[in-house]
């Protein structure tokens, strides 16, 4: 009896270089998937920020624009701009204040969310969840109505008795910082939630039982078992949050359009005026500043990924 | 010990009481800003401003007065049109990836993913002067693909996507490469179906960041037939005395969809923001 064919040496040699070839026209398949993201995220994303940093050492109109005298001269200016330092001390008012408060809220939430012998669960996650559904756009001018002078809140107010008379909330520059942060909270805080609640189901009940037998009250359970089990989901949202602030732009131009006298402007909305605002279009100016929200954006994630970071 | 776990049962259910009170408090907080908006819809600006809190008859009148003051059809139809474009190209691009990502992984692929995920750093703002240049050069003003373009390869959705990519057993591939499916047939016949989910869950996602945003369309859609519904809304108030009642009926216009898109797909709306988490 001889061997069939293919069992030859020369055979099983063919069927070898067939079956490479097939394995490398396998991963040229592998490899042509990939373009379109990544030629779309190279050109959307990764040119134009080149692009924004070669504009910063730039003057003039945007479709005649020279070196700036020095090159660096966007960037000194910057330092002088009190309206910048302003949206800058701004963001970060917002950040010490507004994201801890919003996160603890978010945590505390979704703990008492996760507690199997709660009832309406479902009901109360869906309301806590519901502002999220809400563009921001729409909930900046809510929140603006609202808190109008002649608006809701001021009649709840006058009606109890707390005020005598109108207050001018979005007029005053410490009030209008409250109202934005109030805000801001009604938005996110269930989006938040949300993570953590992600993250708690993903625990399993028995460790908190057996914490339980163990003798250990709900206080030292939640420090020493859900946050670290937790911390990768904490990190991100610090990041998330930490972004979003940093780009503020929505809220401050349709609650209190930057007002009074730029005293609640963000970043980013001073960048958009000094941009696309009527009749400025300082684009080199207004793209130095965009350069110093992508390196503040970069550092403050490079420091929470090291704080968050669970390799010892 | 049989009497116990009743007994524990209803001193369960106390000593929970704080819990349900805030939590009835935190509903309230939730929920009342959007009912107020609703009620505002239907009252006359005067109500508004003199603290109404129910639902009034002036609806109509504050319908009539939002078509007068703005394109209010058109606008919707805009958002429409580039929430949903932009959905479907941006979830096929980084579906592609993520399949192409997870299912074709070796070291060089892994390599430029991870250089693809530094374009999470990079905010909207840096990059709005570049790409409005861009754009306009490319004749792209208000159109729906100077829209839609900066965002249908978005890092997250292609993490999401490959994250969850890891759900998809290879043997199906094997076995339809075996009956002489080619890749793309894979992709398209095996890879889409099984992964229908995660599409779910990433057109949720999608549709409600492009039906939102704000800043870029505002950079981009210089005409107003162009505009967005976020952009009308905010024309409404941006005057300096504002009819609340007609405000309210714009802001329950833009809210509606993303509403209904929340109560429908809630579940795959928080699978979706959670989703490059796994």
């Amino acid at each position: 009896m001889s061997y069939p064919r293919c069992m030859s040496f020369g055979g099983r040699e063919s069927v070898k270089t067939s079956r490479n070839s097939v394995k490398a026209k396998q991963r040229r398949w592998g490899w042509a998937f990939l373009i379109p993201a990544t030629v779309m995220i190279i050109v959307m994303s990764f040119y134009p920020m080149v692009q924004a940093l070669i504009t910063s050492f730039k003057k003039g109109p945007i479709l005649n624009m020279q070196m700036a005298d020095p090159w660096y001269n966007n960037y000194t200016r910057i330092l002088q701009d009190k309206i910048f330092i302003t949206a800058m001390k701004n963001t970060f008012l917002y950040l010490i204040i507004q994201v801890p408060i919003m996160l603890i809220l978010a945590m505390l939430l979704a703990q008492i969310l996760n507690n199997k012998d709660l009832k309406f669960k479902g009901i109360f996650r869906t309301m806590v969840f519901l502002p999220c559904a809400t563009s921001l756009v729409s909930y900046a001018l809510i929140f603006k109505s609202l808190f109008a002078t002649q608006g809701l809140i001021n009649s709840v107010l006058r009606s109890l008795h707390i005020i005598s008379e109108n207050i001018n909330w979005l007029g005053t520059a410490g009030t209008a910082k409250f109202v934005i942060i109030f805000a801001l909270i009604w938005r996110w805080t269930g989006y938040n939630m949300v993570f953590y609640l992600a993250g708690l189901q993903n625990i399993d009940y028995q460790v908190y039982e057996a914490a339980k037998i163990d003798g250990a009250s709900a206080w030292k359970t939640f420090w020493r078992i859900t946050v670290p089990l937790l911390k990768p989901v904490i990190v991100m949202t610090f990041i998330m949050s930490i972004n979003g602030t940093l780009q503020l732009f929505d809220e401050s131009v349709n609650l209190t359009n930057g007002g009074p006298a730029n005293a609640t402007i963000t970043m980013s909305h001073y960048i958009y005026n000094m941009s696309f605002g009527q009749g400025v279009g300082k684009f080199g100016y207004a793209s130095a500043m965009s350069f110093v929200v992508f390196i503040m954006v970069g550092v403050l994630a490079a420091i929470n990924m090291k704080v968050g970071d669970t390799r010892d | 010990m049989t009497e116990k776990p009743k007994r524990n049962k209803s001193s369960i259910q106390r000593r929970l009481i704080p819990s349900y009170v805030f939590l009835i408090i935190w509903s309230f907080f939730s929920v009342f800003p959007l009912y107020w908006m609703i009620t505002a819809a239907t009252n006359t600006t005067v109500e508004v401003a003199r603290g109404k809190i129910w639902f009034g008859t002036a609806a109509v009148e504050n319908f009539r007065n939002l078509l007068a003051a703005q394109p209010l059809w058109k606008s919707m139809g805009n958002s429409f049109l580039y929430a949903i474009a932009q959905t479907l190209l941006c979830l096929f691009i980084c579906s592609l990836a993520g399949f192409g990502f997870e299912l074709y992984a070796d070291k060089a692929k892994d390599r430029l993913f991870a250089f693809l995920l530094l374009a999470m750093m990079i905010p909207g703002v840096a990059t709005m002067i570049p790409l409005f240049v861009l754009i306009s050069r490319m004749g792209l003003l208000n159109s729906v693909w100077g829209f839609i373009l900066p965002q249908v390869s978005t890092p997250f959705m292609i993490m999401m996507f490959r994250n969850n990519s890891r759900n998809f057993p290879p043997a199906i591939m094997e076995a339809a490469r075996i009956d002489g499916q080619t890749e793309v047939g894979i992709f398209f016949k095996q890879y889409m179906p099984i992964m229908r989910s995660t599409y779910a869950a990433a057109a949720v996602i999608t549709f409600m960041n492009a039906w939102n945003a704000y800043l870029w369309p505002k950079v981009v859609m210089t005409d107003n037939r162009a505009q967005t519904m976020p952009m009308l809304i905010a024309n409404l108030a941006s005057g300096y005395t504002i009819d609340y009642g007609m405000l309210m009926m714009g802001v329950l216009f833009c809210s509606v969809p993303t509403m209904v898109v929340f109560f429908v797909l809630q579940k795959q709306f928080a699978e979706g923001i959670t989703g490059s988490v796994k």
